[in-house]
């Protein structure tokens, strides 16, 4: 408990003490808000989402096994 | 396939691709600098190196923070732009990639976190340990993140299994041969020296611009000379790795190797060309082979085939392989209609059938064979620029070493300009190398077996160009934020003197 303790507030006293690191953290926060809550809801939804693993073989060896060159 | 998407696809990824390499250079060579540094002031006791070392943390921390999780929006563009190619790999990429992901978390999170708030906190040895975890934190990243590019350059140790349509590791040799095939040591060699010659630029030309400014000069002074030789030892180690690099590429790539080159037709004594017609007779059989003879093949050589390989058989044209693909993709086909219908034997047969052929699987998505050449001039000047840029940088740490062992670097304001000028172009030699690796490949995702067209999803091509401004938008409001930190945090400085003399006049 007195370890956890001392972890605990090793990491807060480190957060309290940031000058330069809040500046950084905001950074950080805003990208990974712009990452997760927009880019990753809005434009990147997986291509095979919903498919079972059965559907997802099923699908690629569809697009994969058609030959491109017109053989 | 809509050649537009493609193309939209290929510029978002190489656009996120070459923002995330902005910041891993210098995360893995100023980390190792970080270390030397600490390293002195552990051993010498000096609180002098202890003020040098909190500032370069700093810079470290303002790059690691921009940078952290940018490559994460690759991985959504697998799943999203990228689908086919990411079943077909997704147990070569998921095991590094997790182990990466894991090993990146752990180490460089817990570590961090001691290096920036352990000072006075935890004990002088825990302290440089940590910095010197957080750094080989991110070496370990690198290296998992490489091994997967090196198996899409070089793909070895895995089986495609025509029920689960994917590449397979079967059993932990096969991991093994994927972790350290010769293609990701070199890779990784190449890369990670090339990310200390980063950091070797990046603290000598800051350090050059206080000594110029005449500001920070005891402390530019000892940062320079630390950078300099870090720097010297940092150009040996990429010459020699990017020499390995020029041989795995010749005997994997061959056709990456002669659009570096712009060889058209292939000699047994093929020059090595400088610009124009300024060559080295027999220059590039010597980097390609090893050996004063041997065949570096051309683009048309490729293209035509009939020369020899190293392993004395006849090299295939690029028709034969192309009918050879489309052979193996309609195995493919039959194998798994007749898997489906219980016909065993014709499943047998075909399976042996693609089996035979699946050294060509990808030619079957060839629409033309100029298609397996790619983009000669871009490839061929990006090549060029790396190393001439990667040679001034070795003369510049050469010349610094010699004018700080003289005493004479302040007299040298020209080549301390030379040294601030070349933080940019640092970052030009390293995407130009990026551009050489992954431009020169094209057009595959997975060397041989996957080219882009195969790999790419059926979206539509204006979500992909839509997607592509707004990265464009993102990522430069970022950098711009990056760097109007960074300005802000050289222009301060770390003020060592200031806060001596303020100590003196406390006492």
């Amino acid at each position: 408990m007195n370890l956890l303790n001392t972890i605990f507030h090793f990491y807060l006293d480190g957060f309290r003490q940031m000058t330069l690191g809040r500046t950084l953290w905001a950074l950080i926060l805003l990208k990974l808000f712009i990452m997760f809550a927009i880019l990753r809801l809005f434009f990147f939804r997986p291509a095979m989402r919903g498919m079972s693993d059965e559907q997802k073989q099923q699908h690629v060896a569809t697009q994969l096994a058609r030959p491109q060159n017109g053989h | 396939m809509d050649a537009s998407l493609i193309d939209w696809s290929r510029a978002q990824f190489a656009l996120t691709a070459m923002y995330h390499w902005l910041f891993v250079p210098l995360t893995l060579g100023l980390g190792v600098i970080m270390g030397i540094m600490e390293t002195i002031y552990v051993v010498r006791g000096d609180e002098y190196w202890r003020r040098v070392t909190q500032f370069w943390m700093k810079v470290f921390g303002v790059n690691f923070a921009v940078g952290v999780a940018t490559g994460l929006i690759l991985e959504f563009e697998f799943g999203t732009n990228w689908s086919n190619y990411s079943w077909l790999v997704g147990d070569i990429f998921g095991a590094p990639l997790a182990i990466e992901g894991i090993v990146a978390f752990f180490m460089e999170s817990t570590f961090i976190a001691v290096m920036y708030f352990g000072w006075n906190k935890v004990s002088r040895g825990f302290h440089l340990a940590s910095t010197w975890l957080t750094t080989l934190g991110a070496t370990f990243s690198a290296w998992w993140i490489l091994v997967a590019n090196a198996w899409m350059q070089y793909p070895v140790g895995t089986h495609f299994d025509p029920d689960t349509v994917r590449n397979e590791m079967n059993s932990f040799g096969s991991f093994l041969e994927v972790a350290f095939s010769p293609m990701a040591v070199v890779k990784f060699c190449h890369t990670v020296s090339a990310g200390w010659l980063t950091g070797a630029v990046v603290v000598v030309g800051i350090s050059a611009w206080y000594l110029l400014r005449r500001r920070e000069e005891r402390f530019a002074r000892s940062s320079m000379l630390v950078g300099s030789i870090f720097g010297l030892v940092a150009c040996g180690a990429v010459m020699l790795s990017g020499d390995s690099s020029g041989v795995m590429v010749g005997k994997a790539q061959p056709m990456k190797l002669a659009a570096f080159e712009g060889l058209y037709d292939g000699s047994e004594h093929a020059p090595l060309t400088i610009v124009g017609d300024l060559k080295i007779p027999n220059g590039l059989t010597v980097l390609a082979t090893h050996r004063w003879t041997g065949f570096v093949p051309g683009i048309n050589d490729i293209l035509e085939g009939g020369y020899t390989l190293p392993d004395s058989t006849k090299a295939l044209s690029a028709e034969e392989k192309m009918s050879r693909g489309v052979i193996a993709l309609d195995a493919l086909t039959q194998y798994r209609l007749a898997r489906a219908a219980g016909r065993t034997e014709k499943a047998v047969i075909m399976r042996e059938k693609l089996e035979d052929n699946m050294p060509y699987f990808g030619y079957g998505h060839i629409l033309d064979k100029q298609d397996l050449v790619p983009p000669v001039p871009l490839v061929f000047w990006a090549f060029r620029i790396m190393v001439g840029l990667g040679s001034l940088f070795c003369l510049v740490f050469l010349l610094l070493v010699i004018v700080q062992y003289k005493k004479q670097l302040t007299r040298w304001p020209l080549l301390l300009r030379v040294a601030v000028w070349c933080i940019p172009l640092v970052y030009i030699c390293s995407q130009a190398g990026w551009v050489c690796a992954e431009v020169g490949r094209q057009p595959w995702a997975i060397q041989d077996l996957l080219p882009v067209n195969a790999a790419v999803s059926a979206l539509q091509s204006p979500a992909v160009r839509i997607t592509f401004f707004i990265f464009l938008v993102i990522f430069t409001l970022l950098l711009i934020a990056e760097l109007r930190i960074l300005f802000r945090v050289v222009k301060k400085g770390p003020q060592i003197e200031e806060q001596d003399n303020e100590q003196k006049q406390t006492d």
